[in-house]
């Protein structure tokens, strides 16, 4: 009998999680230009994945030299032609999108968790030493432009993929720790909270179970927007020299390498700019439509 | 009003000071001995020793930041590995360049913003409109080198309608310099044509950095429009009759663009970093290029001082926008404690 109401319960439960997220589908798809978004970045990323088996020169994006094919504008058998040592523009886009896109996702998966943990313990702790100790912290880390904080330290450490997701990471996290902040110290003093700490519960319930919960959509949202602008960060780092180091096909490198070679191989800039424009507008794109679905407006 | 300001000055030193310690932290933990990077590989181990003793790197961390801090004081910001010159010498002479591009693209990208947001806003939907939310989601996601290369691409070397890279051909001697801004110094020397040519060679880096700036300040600049005109008060005015410019420029634009001048602060630090990019591209002698060869040269101290004076541009700017603020909005005027 108690089993069989924790089931139908359980029914319940899934039944209006699934009309949740059907009323969200809808809410998302009534916006076409976020659907576009949508459809493009699903191609991007499973491009990105199956690189090796799809591109049409996977040996290209490695060092790699045919100076027989040096320098072709583009035609049907080099859809973006190939660079000043014979290599395949588009294929290195491709694999180049493998970058961009790990990237963003390592740098939010650890960026994002330590932000959020200490916006929550700051705007739990509102108006104490705690608080004021990690929102000065925050202020810090915010004081100068996160382009020139990530610069200034990848140049510290050694330029390579591994040491600009570090840096990048760390000058993230501050932005996710005042955007929490924001939003649990007022959520702190809402009755469901003032009635969990009259019934006793632990300060970390709070923090974790009552509060956070309610920052998920906020937070969510802004990684999505934040996965174009940590890519365009990654890829300026990777322009300059201090990212992605060639003969990797860094996007951000291939523009900075082909700049060199204009006005007259134009392709081997501008299709690796535009490849740069087309994952973050649509990073932004799905961003907007995620943030019309959960109806926030703090990002 | 003077102990708000008071209480904003406090907080960016306070703000100052830590992000000096973390950059300065960051530089001294780093694998490597900045004594032997600063001379070489041909000098003698005992160069070394005697240059690590000079800059009390042998001395606990807490030690080596006080001694740096009392030098940074005195002005004395180390000197770079790179250029061999002291540091502050370099900043002197190149933060002029960066300066004088940054404050063209913040007219032009105040100025072309503030329009197309009040037109988008006031005719709100019509192809204006759209035609402006189009280009400022492009803006935003197109990043500054991106937009500098397309617009060199484009407009120098393909319709060779706008100079090239540089300040000035360089078959022109430049005028003496007395402020650091090209065109100043030209008319200062009594040289118009030489300011002219000045401008038109700053003409494409300052777009290519305005550009996201005007999206995103014409964006909300559109939105506080929109916003204010559903107010009573403008329903108030047009029910009296009063004409759509008198309206538009005497009531609509002052609350609208508080929003603005707040976004405007945030984006003059932004506009240093991106002119990182643009200068690059440009091959704009300034500060921001000093910046990035420093970085590539892994000069430390030049990349410590970079990272504060930007730290400290910042702090200015964002203290500047709220006075400008008071200046402009009422309400923060009474609620700050000024009046």
């Amino acid at each position: 009998m108690r089993r069989e109401e924790r089931l139908s319960d359980l029914r319940a439960t899934l039944a209006q999680r699934r009309r949740g997220l059907a009323r969200g589908w809808y809410k998302f798809s009534r916006n076409p230009l976020s659907v576009l978004g949508l459809v493009v970045l699903t191609l991007i990323v499973l491009a990105a994945i199956l690189a090796p088996y799809i591109t049409p020169y996977p040996g290209h994006a490695r060092a790699y030299t045919n100076f027989a094919d040096a320098s072709q504008p583009p035609s049907a058998t080099h859809f973006f032609g190939t660079d000043r040592v014979g290599r395949d523009i588009f294929s290195r886009v491709i694999f180049g999108y493998r970058f961009s896109l790990l990237i963003g996702a390592v740098v939010l998966a650890i960026g994002v968790a330590p932000g959020v943990i200490l916006g929550l313990i700051a705007g739990y702790h509102q108006g104490t030493w705690t608080e004021t100790t990690i929102m000065r912290i925050t202020d810090v880390f915010l004081a100068v432009p996160p382009l020139v904080l990530a610069l200034a330290i990848t140049a510290m450490l050694t330029p390579n993929l591994m040491n600009q997701m570090m840096a990048i990471a760390l000058v993230w996290w501050p932005w996710y720790s005042r955007l929490v902040f924001a939003l649990a110290s007022s959520l702190r003093n809402e009755y469901f909270v003032r009635e969990a700490e009259l019934t006793g519960a632990s300060k970390f319930h709070i923090m974790f179970k009552e509060i956070l919960p309610n920052c998920l959509a906020p937070v969510l949202t802004k990684m999505t927007l934040d996965m174009g602008i940590v890519i365009l960060l990654g890829a300026t780092l990777s322009f300059i020299g201090l990212g992605v180091q060639p003969p990797k096909p860094g996007l951000g490198t291939m523009v900075a390498e082909g700049a060199k070679r204009l006005p007259g191989e134009w392709w081997g800039t501008i299709f690796p700019a535009l490849a740069i424009v087309v994952v973050i507008l649509a990073f932004n794109l799905v961003g907007d439509g995620l943030r019309d679905v959960f109806a926030v407006e703090e990002v | 009003m003077l102990t708000f300001i008071g209480k904003r000055l406090f907080q960016s030193l306070f703000v100052l000071f830590g992000l000096s310690l973390l950059i300065f932290f960051i530089a001294r933990v780093m694998p490597g001995d900045p004594a032997r990077a600063a001379l070489g590989f041909l000098a003698t181990e005992n160069q070394v020793e005697q240059l690590r003793e000079e800059m009390h790197l042998n001395d606990p961390f807490p030690v080596q930041y006080y001694y740096w801090l009392r030098n940074l004081l005195h002005g004395d910001l180390g000197r770079s590995s790179y250029t061999h010159r002291p540091v502050t010498m370099d900043l002197v002479q190149y933060i002029p360049a960066t300066f004088e591009l940054i404050l063209f693209a913040t007219l032009i990208s105040a100025v072309v913003g503030q329009v197309t947001g009040v037109l988008a806003g006031f005719f709100r939907n019509s192809w204006f409109d759209g035609l402006s939310r189009l280009v400022s989601y492009l803006g935003i996601a197109t990043p500054s080198f991106v937009v500098a290369i397309f617009l060199l691409f484009i407009f120098s070397q393909v319709l060779k309608l706008a100079p090239g890279v540089g300040r000035l051909p360089i078959m022109m001697t430049p005028p003496p310099t007395i402020t650091g801004f090209m065109t100043l110094d030209s008319l200062l020397a009594g040289r118009p044509d030489l300011a002219l040519t000045a401008l038109k060679h700053m003409v494409l880096p300052a777009i290519s950095l305005a550009v996201i700036h005007i999206a995103q300040e014409g964006r909300i600049t559109r939105t506080s429009i929109v916003e204010n005109m559903q107010k009573d008060y403008i329903t108030v005015h047009k029910v009296h009759g009063i004409r759509t410019p008198r309206l538009l420029f005497k009531y609509l634009l002052k609350p609208s663009i508080i929003p603005t001048v707040t976004v405007m602060g945030l984006d003059f630090a932004f506009l240093m970093s991106n002119a990182f990019l643009v200068e690059i591209v440009y091959m704009w002698p300034g500060f921001s290029r000093y910046a990035v060869t420093a970085m590539l040269n892994k000069d430390l101290n030049a990349i410590v001082a970079v990272v504060l004076v930007i730290g400290l541009t910042f702090a200015m700017v964002n203290l500047l926008v709220d006075i400008i603020i008071m200046g402009l909005d009422p309400t923060v005027r009474l609620r700050r404690g000024g009046g």
